[in-house]
């Protein structure tokens, strides 16, 4: 968005617009382009037909005999009145296909950036803005609307008539034709000179409204604090600075784009009349004429060629107006469109991982089978090179080796790290924040890859598991809850989608949380929205928590799970926790050290290092920093 | 209507550039149905093989007409700008000051995202309506009117096929945009739902991640996204019959005036009407449908932004501010808080409390901990001492005065709450903690930032107190952004100083050096800290136990151990050692 607009037109990004609007509907576009052709065409004509039927008047008018002029009107009449049929048909045709198109193609260029989106690396999330993404959404495919449902179709048509009428101006006066084209010339010249202010404007209001929403959404959400303060004159008058800014540049954006019109459409009432001027010492003089019809500026002929053309100037005016209106929307939306293409074109989460998880039977000598059904076991499945496929039972045993990782090059966040966590252990994470807790987590489930070292889950390289099974097997409580649009059954199942309403009802037992949520008004079928916003702090970690129950994954990070429950909640949680945790391998950042203290193993990170390991005892006796940490004598900062 | 007089209140300093545009504009309107009528002049005088000097004269009376409404055009389009670019600038205000005096109800009541939305498109939205308002409100009646007028004057007869035409648009305009409408405003709200289901997922990528449901969610929008494709389809596909309905209503112009045209013409001997009127009818023919479809679109576009006018008066109009006292206090003379028999809910059509009977006495000067689980009111009880909310029952002392008795800012200043939900704004340190002083020294604030423990790791930071902090202060870590939201606080020297839950994430240590600090530095304010852990309150001077909107116990730290099994028992669960684990 802050990217300087460049205000000629991409050529680069228009092809690909046009190319993927073409093979979204390979027959449908090509078929509707054709009928605005046809119809264009019909309503560039008719100029001929008044010709004609104005030589005819003339030739009559003296007699006064109608019925012998209606002899030679009606054919070319039922003539046009036949085309003009085919036309209504032909508009009828291409605006219903212009409309299934248009949401179409808007609702494929939705689901490809949101498919785009979701196979992106979590990086990317981490280092964009919220605000900036949605933006593709809300603003960028809106600006494409407009241009395949208006400013695309409105090109084709318009540089269809002009060309037509052209070509029968032509036909009628070569002369005529040449002063027209000098009117055109000068309004070519106004629309460059006002378009160009205008585009200049609009790039400054795209980022005015930029800058203004970003103030405004700041303010809304600290609305509390800002009261608290009393802060409200200095935000208003913050508020007036920028509110005055937004307006200037509304308005300048908007004169020029709302001035262009009227100029355009008057330099056309001006041409209009130096043609008719000009049309009229032709006939008086009658110059001769030098056209592709043969046809003289004398008598009857004379003046059936300068009235049909004065109409032609009309229509040749106003389309020109059309296309100088146009220029701005399709300018706006390559913009947006390269945009979205930018996004699309990111590079995706790689995933070489080739060996899967698959539900296993276990024979009493140790053999593993792979089978369909869901056995409540499960085996890494692992094809070697040689053609030969092994089995590793799931259980649990993650060993990170020296490992070394940095988000940005140069700035090594964690050195030389190693943890062990045996089938079944708790693991347990301390340091201040920054310490380099939720990294090791992330590296676990491959939200990022370790720069150097290693990391095994049961024996195997994590590189080599498939991320989607990975992570499958790795359940994940988070300190950010984030819920989903539904019911509140709907984001328990969202860990395992095919758990019965009676499993997710048990994990909600199991941790806690049913109490809750059968005092909801709709028990486990109240909707939340916006993100649980009706829930407190405390019931949206008791659901995140459910919802990693119902996944029933052997190994389990809970990172800062319980921070927003107050003790004695976490007590009841903790108990149903402490059930969940029963035979998996569970990692824990927690920030109160009572609730690690049962861990097999505590590691002590700071800046990115491991400085003491070991249980909860082994370090109280060790008397270093978890000790002081325990006794409230030390901070970790 | 009492939408519309709402809203134009907010019109101001721009009505001048407002009747500007009208008149402007309907004098563009006039000299635009003359022009066609002064070129069939033109044109029958060529016909008729006239002087030069005739045809001039019509020519340069067309071309003065030509600038006049070129200039017209071009004035008004300019100040309709400037007055619509001015009328949302107002509307943007008069909105933005009504919010800032919304009580801690109204700010409930609207969502935040709600408030930006009406500050942002609905403006947005509703500028657009008035600059469609103002440009064609008046012009497309009256062009219609002028140009229904001088066919009839020229065409005679010939205007008879208005009559056909005309009801047969506008019966068929209605109709579409009847039918169209309600679809639209149903798929805008489907579509908005959708934007909110991108957003979560923006948001909440890494569950989506670490659940692998990236092809569930894939499937779903996919889901959502086709059927909004479908309703919008269905929506315009009706709106689309817009198109091949006027090309029908020109197409009958063109054949009509052409063949009846020719007819009379003919008959008449050219006296009744000639190939000047009957091109000129052609155009009337145009400026008339024009018209009717601009009418049609004024109609949709109002419909499409009534929703938003309607949110956006809905601000406009909201009164509910805290009662005023008459002969406001302007001194709060010292720390003391009493509550007497006080009762509170949230809106008067709630069931129950949310605090019942609470009576209390704090002195000036004390340090209270109030301890209590997830919905026991804890922040409500707080948010009552600086007015956030005004009490349902009883009454509060603040100083010795009902707090209803203070000047606002005089309340608020003497009593500074950290908020629970704390925020940080985009500018730097400094300028955050200017928040709680605008004339704080740099003295002053260092002083600040050390009782609250920060100052140490600004100063670790490469630009020190000019560091900026990014919206929503995410670039400091939690427990920093809450050691900054409390020297933001001290900053104003309260008299009373509430911490609500506000070092949740700072380590203990710095936790008890913070109160350690308070004790030492600020011994005269009073101190009122929500905590989780009894560690954060156990050597206050009263310790208050609430539990679901009442105050269960009230006392020092070895007295509630004797009198409270809850306390006793969040103080047994919050120290047991890892060996007593059941």
């Amino acid at each position: 968005m802050n990217k300087p607009m460049k205000r000629k037109i991409n050529f680069r990004v228009l092809g690909r617009v046009l190319k993927l609007l073409f093979s979204s509907y390979p027959v449908m576009v090509p078929l509707s382009l054709l009928f605005v052709v046809f119809t264009a065409f019909t309503s560039a004509i008719p100029a001929l037909f008044m010709q004609k039927v104005f030589e005819i008047i003339g030739a009559y008018e003296e007699s006064g005999d109608f019925a012998m002029a209606l002899g030679e009107i009606l054919p070319k009449i039922i003539l046009l009145a036949s085309l003009y049929i085919l036309s209504l048909v032909s508009i009828t045709l291409e605006t219903q296909m212009m409309a299934k198109i248009t949401q179409g193609f808007l609702s494929k260029l939705r689901v490809s950036l949101f498919d785009k989106m979701q196979d992106l690396p979590i990086r990317y999330f981490d280092t964009h803005r919220h605000g900036d993404i949605m933006s593709y959404y809300t603003n960028d495919i809106g600006t494409l609307r407009q241009l395949v449902s208006q400013s695309l179709p409105t090109l084709v048509r318009t540089f269809v008539i002009l060309m037509t009428v052209f070509f029968v101006m032509i036909y009628f006066s070569v002369p005529l034709t040449l002063v027209l084209l000098l009117g055109v010339v000068a309004m070519l010249f106004v629309s460059k000179v006002f378009g160009g202010g205008s585009a200049k404007y609009f790039i400054r209001l795209q980022k005015s409204v930029a800058t203004q929403e970003g103030f405004v959404q700041e303010m809304m959400n600290g609305q509390k604090v800002v009261k608290v303060f009393c802060h409200e004159t200095a935000a208003e008058e913050d508020f007036a600075r920028l509110n005055e800014q937004l307006y200037e540049d509304n308005y300048r954006a908007n004169a020029y784009a709302n001035m262009l019109g009227p100029i355009i459409m008057n330099i056309g009432n001006i041409l209009y009349v130096l043609i008719a001027v000009v049309g009229a010492l032709f006939l008086l003089y009658e110059v001769p004429n030098l056209s592709i019809s043969g046809m003289q500026f004398s008598g009857i002929v004379g003046i059936s060629i300068v009235v049909p053309f004065l109409n032609m100037t009309k229509q040749f005016t106003g389309n020109v107006n059309q296309i100088s209106q146009q220029i701005n929307s399709i300018v706006m939306a390559l913009a947006g469109a390269e945009r979205v293409f930018e996004l699309m074109d990111e590079e995706p989460e790689a995933d070489e991982g080739y060996v899967t998880l698959v539900n296993c039977e276990v024979a009493e000598d140790g053999t593993i089978t792979e089978c369909e059904k869901h056995t409540g076991k499960w085996a890494w499945r692992h094809p070697h090179s040689d053609g030969t496929i092994t089995y590793t039972l799931l259980r649990g045993d993650v060993r990170m080796v020296e490992v070394d990782f940095a988000y940005e090059e140069g700035k090594t966040v964690l050195h030389d790290v190693s943890v062990y966590a045996e089938p079944g252990q708790k693991v347990a994470f301390v340091g201040a924040t920054g310490a380099g807790k939720t990294t090791i987590t992330n590296l676990l489930n491959r939200f990022y890859d370790i720069a150097d070292g290693k990391v095994r889950y049961d024996g195997i390289n994590i590189n080599k598991i498939r991320k989607s099974d990975l992570r499958r097997s790795l359940g994940i409580v988070l300190q950010e809850t984030n819920l989903f649009t539904g019911t509140v059954m709907e984001n328990i199942r969202y860990g395992n989608l095919g758990a019965t309403d009676e499993e997710c009802i048990r994990a909600a037992e199991l941790v806690g949380a049913a109490d809750f949520i059968e005092r909801l008004p709709d028990g486990y079928n109240t909707l939340l929205t916006g993100n649980g916003s009706n829930l407190s702090q405390g019931q949206r970690q008791l659901l995140a928590i459910a919802r990693a129950a119902v996944a029933d994954p052997p190994v389990m990070i809970l990172d800062e799970a319980t921070s927003s429950i107050d003790t004695h909640t976490e007590a009841i949680v903790a108990r149903g926790m402490d059930k969940l945790m029963e035979g998996r391998t569970v990692f824990v950042i927690a920030h109160r050290l009572s609730t690690i203290r049962n861990s097999d193993v505590i590691m002590v990170l700071d800046h990115g290092r491991i400085i003491e390991r070991g249980s909860h005892e082994k370090l109280i006796e060790e008397g270093g920093t978890y000790y002081r940490l325990y006794t409230g004598a030390f901070e970790l900062e | 209507m009492h939408i519309f007089k709402t809203l134009a209140k907010c019109i101001r300093e721009y009505k001048r550039p407002m009747f500007v545009t009208i008149v402007l504009i309907v004098l563009e309107a006039v000299i635009e149905t003359f022009i066609p009528f002064i070129t069939a002049n033109l044109v029958n005088l060529m016909k008729g093989g006239a002087s030069l000097e005739a045809i001039l004269k019509n020519g340069i009376l067309l071309v003065a007409l030509a600038v006049v409404s070129l200039t017209c055009g071009a004035v008004a389009a300019h100040a309709c700008s400037k007055s619509s670019a001015g009328f949302a600038k107002n509307v943007r205000h008069d909105a933005f000051h009504k919010i800032q005096g919304f009580t801690f109800e109204r700010i409930d009541a609207y969502s935040s995202a709600s408030l930006v939305t009406r500050l942002t498109t609905d403006v947005q939205n509703v500028q657009m309506s008035y600059m469609m308002l103002i440009r064609t409100a008046l012009r497309s009646p009256l062009m219609l009117i002028f140009s229904v007028v001088m066919a009839y004057i020229m065409g005679g007869a010939l205007s008879a096929m208005f009559v056909f035409v005309i009801p047969v648009l506008a019966v068929g305009l209605y109709f579409i945009a009847r039918g169209a409408m309600p679809r639209f405003r149903a798929v805008f709200k489907k579509y908005d739902k959708l934007n909110e289901s991108i957003e979560e997922n923006v948001r909440g990528m890494r569950v989506v991640k670490g659940f692998s449901r990236e092809e569930f969610e894939k499937q779903k929008f996919t889901r959502a996204s086709e059927d909004i494709r479908d309703d919008f389809y269905h929506a315009e596909r009706i709106v689309a019959l817009n198109t091949p309905l006027m090309q029908f209503c020109l197409y009958f112009n063109m054949i009509f005036v052409l063949l009846i045209g020719s007819k009379l013409s003919i008959e008449s001997q050219g006296t009744l009407l000639d190939v000047g009127q009957i091109s000129a009818m052609l155009t009337y023919g145009m400026q008339i449908l024009m018209s009717l479809m601009m009418l049609s679109s004024i109609f949709v576009i109002l419909t499409i932004s009534s929703q938003s006018a309607k949110r956006l008066v809905e601000i406009l109009e909201d009164d509910a501010k805290l009662p005023v006292s008459e002969h406001p206090v302007t001194e709060v003379a010292d720390g003391s808080v009493t509550f007497r028999g006080v009762s509170f809910k949230y809106s008067e059509k709630a069931k129950k409390f949310a605090l019942q009977d609470i009576d209390l006495d704090i002195s000036s000067g004390m340090t209270v901990g109030i301890i209590g689980g997830t919905g026991s009111s804890k922040s409500t009880l707080v948010s009552l001492i600086p007015r956030l909310y005004d009490v349902s029952e009883g009454e509060i002392l603040v100083g010795g005065r009902d707090v209803r008795e203070y000047d606002l800012d005089t309340l608020r200043g003497a009593v500074s709450m950290v908020l629970q939900k704390n925020l940080l704004f985009r500018g730097t340190i400094r300028e955050n903690l200017k928040w709680g002083n605008p004339d704080a020294t740099d003295d002053e604030i260092i002083e600040a930032a050390k009782l609250a423990q920060a100052h140490d790791f600004v100063m670790s930071f490469p630009d020190g107190y000019d560091t900026m902090i990014e919206q929503g202060g995410t670039n400091v870590s939690g427990g920093q952004k809450q050691r900054l939201c409390i020297a933001r606080a001290l900053l104003r020297k309260p008299k009373i100083l509430i911490l609500d839950d506000s070092t949740s994430a700072v380590d203990t240590k710095t936790d008890a050096l913070i109160r350690r600090g308070f004790e030492e530095f600020i011994p005269s304010t009073t101190k009122i800290i929500i905590a989780q852990r009894i560690a954060s309150v156990e050597n206050s001077d009263l310790i208050l136990v609430l539990d679901g909107g009442k105050l269960i116990a009230k006392g020092t730290h070895n007295e509630l151990l004797v009198t409270c099994p809850m306390y006793r028992e969040i103080y047994h669960e919050q120290t047991k050692g890892g060996e007593s684990d059941e």
